[in-house]
């Protein structure tokens, strides 16, 4: 049996199935998808009087400091999926927040959205070759929806723009003691050229190719993952989108590695956004590189510093040199 | 160093020795061992290519600082220039350097990566 601390997942889902689609429900599989070290992902399924339901279960398995975390409340998230779906952009549909009669401790579960999320898959199996050519457009629209909610207040989001993140990965990569020269570069260049104020916006803030399901038929269903929203710069989930780290082996095409930059500019503003230059998302791509490159050391030293037993973490401290000549390909083209 | 065998000989040997049992292990340890095959192999080739890029990085670092040095005193003024401003993407032959030394460095660390210009 799967426990963690005190909890019995599969116990507590079969008790919330009963909750959920009333009396005579059962469970009939709970299947773990990721877990990381401080959340945790599950697919199950309800067989009920009423229907089969297929759904997803999000929750905490250590508990996140409200004021340094950079994720939002699992509570917060449920109130970020209902905004941004009552502005037309698709989430998946938000189905309930656990509380203590539950048993799962911090948690929601939305319903479970058929598609992909593999970004090579996505990228390269003929399958999704139709939908393909649609999908830098479609982010483009949903991104001007979800710029376009009103931030729900009791989300408490958090502002980030380019010059607050540039001093907080700063902050991690001197701390770290690393000494890399194109890090120090792409810090020097970027604070050189941040972008003019603009108003914030609601952001997704983990908008790449690996957070967005996929549909052979339909393209972009529903945008995954939304613990990492804040209010900042529209450019920064377009940015994200395009850094070379979440192109999957298509580096040519620089929308998540399935479009074109005029593609996703078109669809945001067809879909009412306002216009953003290619400069800024390209400054955002950028800093998305070097964010990336920093996050790899944090990882490298959460091993380092034994604060995490793997094998997987000291291995990603490999991959900053990935993010370096990506750096160095946007330092000499120009943004 | 004794030469029988040599450091990424045995490396080597212990990458292929997980790559043959990694298919009967359950999928987690499948993906972590394909992760500690991988840290491996990027051992192996920083054993044999290791030292000839550090020299290489020092030749192309000299130019640009105007002198000499180890790899770790050039790379850590290279990076306080960096810092103070002194040096930047402006530099004469700065980004050809750095740009050589990351594709050493990609070589040893994560050659199967594609980048917009491989």
């Amino acid at each position: 049996m799967p426990v963690d601390g005190q909890v019995d997942v599969r116990d507590a889902l079969g008790k919330l199935a009963v909750r959920l689609a009333g009396a005579g429900a059962r469970l009939t599989e709970a299947q773990r998808l990721t877990g990381g070290a401080s959340a945790e992902t599950w697919a199950f399924s309800i067989e009920a009087p009423s229907g089969r339901q297929e759904l997803i279960l999000r929750r905490r398995t250590a508990p996140t400091d409200p004021e340094t975390s950079r994720s939002t409340s699992l509570a917060a998230e449920a109130a970020l999926i209902r905004a941004v779906a009552a502005r037309g952009a698709p989430a998946p549909p938000f189905v309930h927040l656990c509380d203590e009669r539950d048993g799962l401790g911090e948690a929601h579960v939305t319903r479970r959205v058929a598609g992909e999320t593999l970004g090579r898959r996505i990228n390269t199996d003929p399958k999704f070759d139709a939908v393909r050519p649609l999908l830098a457009r479609q982010c483009g629209e949903v991104l001007a929806k979800i710029h376009a909610t009103p931030p729900p207040p009791e989300a408490n989001l958090k502002f980030a723009d380019a010059a607050v993140e540039l001093d907080r990965y700063e902050e991690v990569y001197r701390v770290s003691g690393a000494e890399r020269p194109v890090l120090e570069l792409a810090f020097r260049y970027l604070r050189e050229r941040l972008p003019a104020p603009r108003a914030p916006v609601l952001l997704h803030g983990d908008f790449r190719n690996g957070n967005l399901m996929i549909s052979p038929e339909s393209g972009l269903a529903a945008v995954l993952d939304w613990e990492l929203s804040h209010l900042g710069d529209p450019a920064e989930d377009m940015g994200w989108l395009c850094t070379n780290s979440w192109r999957f082996s298509r580096p040519d095409r620089p929308v998540g590695g399935f479009g074109d930059y005029a593609d996703l500019l078109a669809g945001y503003e067809a879909a009412g956004g306002e216009p953003i230059s290619l400069e800024r998302v390209r400054f955002w791509q950028t800093l998305g590189s070097l964010k990336w490159g920093v996050m790899c050391l944090t990882m490298y030293m959460s091993w380092a510093s034994g604060g995490s037993a793997s094998v997987e973490r000291p291995m990603i401290g490999r991959r900053v040199s990935e993010t370096e000549i990506d750096l160095i390909n946007m330092l000499e083209a120009g943004l | 160093m004794i030469t029988h065998p040599k450091p990424e000989e045995l490396t080597e040997a212990v990458g292929r020795w997980i790559e043959e049992i990694r298919p009967a292990l359950d999928p987690r340890n499948q993906f972590l061992a394909r992760v500690a095959a991988n840290a491996l192999a990027a051992v192996t080739r920083e054993l044999r290519m290791g030292e000839e890029a550090k020299a290489a990085a020092v030749q192309r670092l000299e130019p640009i600082l105007g002198h000499g040095g180890t790899y770790e005193g050039l790379n850590w003024e290279l990076c306080e220039k960096l810092r103070a401003g002194e040096v930047g993407v402006e530099t004469p032959g700065l980004i050809a350097a750095l740009r050589a030394n990351v594709l050493d460095q990609l070589a040893i660390d994560q050659p199967n990566y594609r980048h917009e210009r491989s």
